[in-house]
């Protein structure tokens, strides 16, 4: 009877400090396990689109070293500016010996898309706060904005849903970080012949494919792309967001009729 | 090239920061619904359409013809992988085969 009555007041003392400690945990955990899970998914929506970052980021290194900027000016390009085509345009421009004011200016032009980009997350992301702001533009590009995007439309009710931003980011910027530093160290270990920079092209069809059965989206891509063709030799690689402003008159024009239509 | 990593930042972050909750009209989400099908073929009809040095290249090209089986593949399987990856296939087959 005894060994009994102890055994109780023993778990009698345990019991309630267990249940206050797991039930705690739980909440954590649940709260922990949603932060998690949209942030695996992020990486996990984001896999597909590193095949082709990986050699880009690797002829980017080879690229820096072979203009003589040297393993830390080039690898703290991929820190500082982390966004691969301006890298380009930046590293050619300075080795060209442009002005700085003219490599700024087109490094701008060459990122503005990431205004529309910025423009279209506002409406989700406009609740976080300062850090959370700071983190995710710092990580925000073109294949996470994709990701993102996709993601944002069905699920911005969901708590932490921005750690899908989050998680799709880090990871490109993880995969770009090492990519570059291959391409530094261990030069072009990516032959030529391989033809890798078609996968450039390939990767932003890949992120269109859901829009290919929509007749207004592919009016707005063919506009795009043909007026990209007509000024690609435009200043400062004014090419893309002149094409991209092009797309977009033409969308505000289809909406337009849209609405007269209902 | 900090500045340049300003520039790059500033870019991203502006947008996010200075369109307040709701300020959009309805129409203004319409057409930002339009972003990526008018971003993207900025890059991509370039990257297939023009050669190195600039210049139009529709003879030979087998970036073409990797680009239309992407397009194909994307438009029937709505797949990420699928598309790039039988894109490139394509496109290294008619390199070696042709």
């Amino acid at each position: 009877m005894a060994g009994t009555t102890d055994t109780s007041s023993k778990t009698d003392q345990n019991l309630p400090v267990k249940d206050i400690v797991t039930t705690e945990r739980v909440w954590c955990l649940k709260k922990m396990a949603n932060k998690i899970k949209y942030f695996s998914k992020g990486s996990i929506d984001t896999a597909p689109l590193l095949l082709p970052v990986i050699p880009f980021g690797i002829i980017f290194g080879v690229i820096g070293m072979d203009l003589g900027f040297g393993p830390y000016v080039t690898y703290a390009t991929s820190f500082i500016i982390f966004a691969g085509s301006s890298q380009v345009v930046f590293i050619q421009l300075i080795s060209g010996g442009a002005s700085s004011l003219v490599t700024l200016a087109s490094v701008g032009i060459v990122n503005s898309r990431h205004l529309l980009y910025g423009a279209v997350f506002a409406q989700y992301l406009n609740k976080l706060n300062i850090f959370w702001k700071v983190l995710l533009s710092y990580l925000l590009t073109d294949q996470a904005f994709a990701v993102a995007n996709k993601f944002f439309k069905k699920n911005s009710k969901k708590k932490h849903f921005h750690y899908h931003l989050f998680g799709s980011g880090i990871t490109l910027w993880i995969t770009w970080q090492i990519s570059t530093l291959l391409g530094i160290f261990l030069g072009s270990i990516v032959p030529d012949e391989l033809g890798l920079s078609f996968t450039i092209p390939l990767t932003f069809i890949a992120l269109l494919v859901y829009e290919f059965r929509k007749l207004d989206h592919l009016l707005v891509m063919l506009v795009s792309g043909v007026v990209a063709i007509l000024a690609y030799n435009m200043p400062f690689k004014a090419y893309i967001i002149v094409s991209a402003i092009s797309g977009l008159g033409l969308a505000l024009m289809l909406s337009r009729k849209k609405k007269k239509k209902s | 090239m900090i500045l340049a990593g300003i520039i790059t930042f500033l870019t991203r972050f502006l947008m996010i920061n200075l369109i307040k909750k709701n300020s959009l009209s309805a129409r203004t989400k319409v057409v930002l619904s339009y972003v990526p099908s008018a971003v993207f073929p900025a890059i991509i009809f370039p990257a297939i359409f023009l050669d190195l040095n600039g210049q139009f290249l529709l003879e030979d090209n087998p970036k073409i013809i990797g680009a239309i089986v992407a397009i194909v593949v994307g438009y029937f399987s709505k797949n990420t992988l699928a598309t790039i990856i039988l894109g490139l296939i394509s496109y290294w087959t008619y390199i070696y085969l042709v």
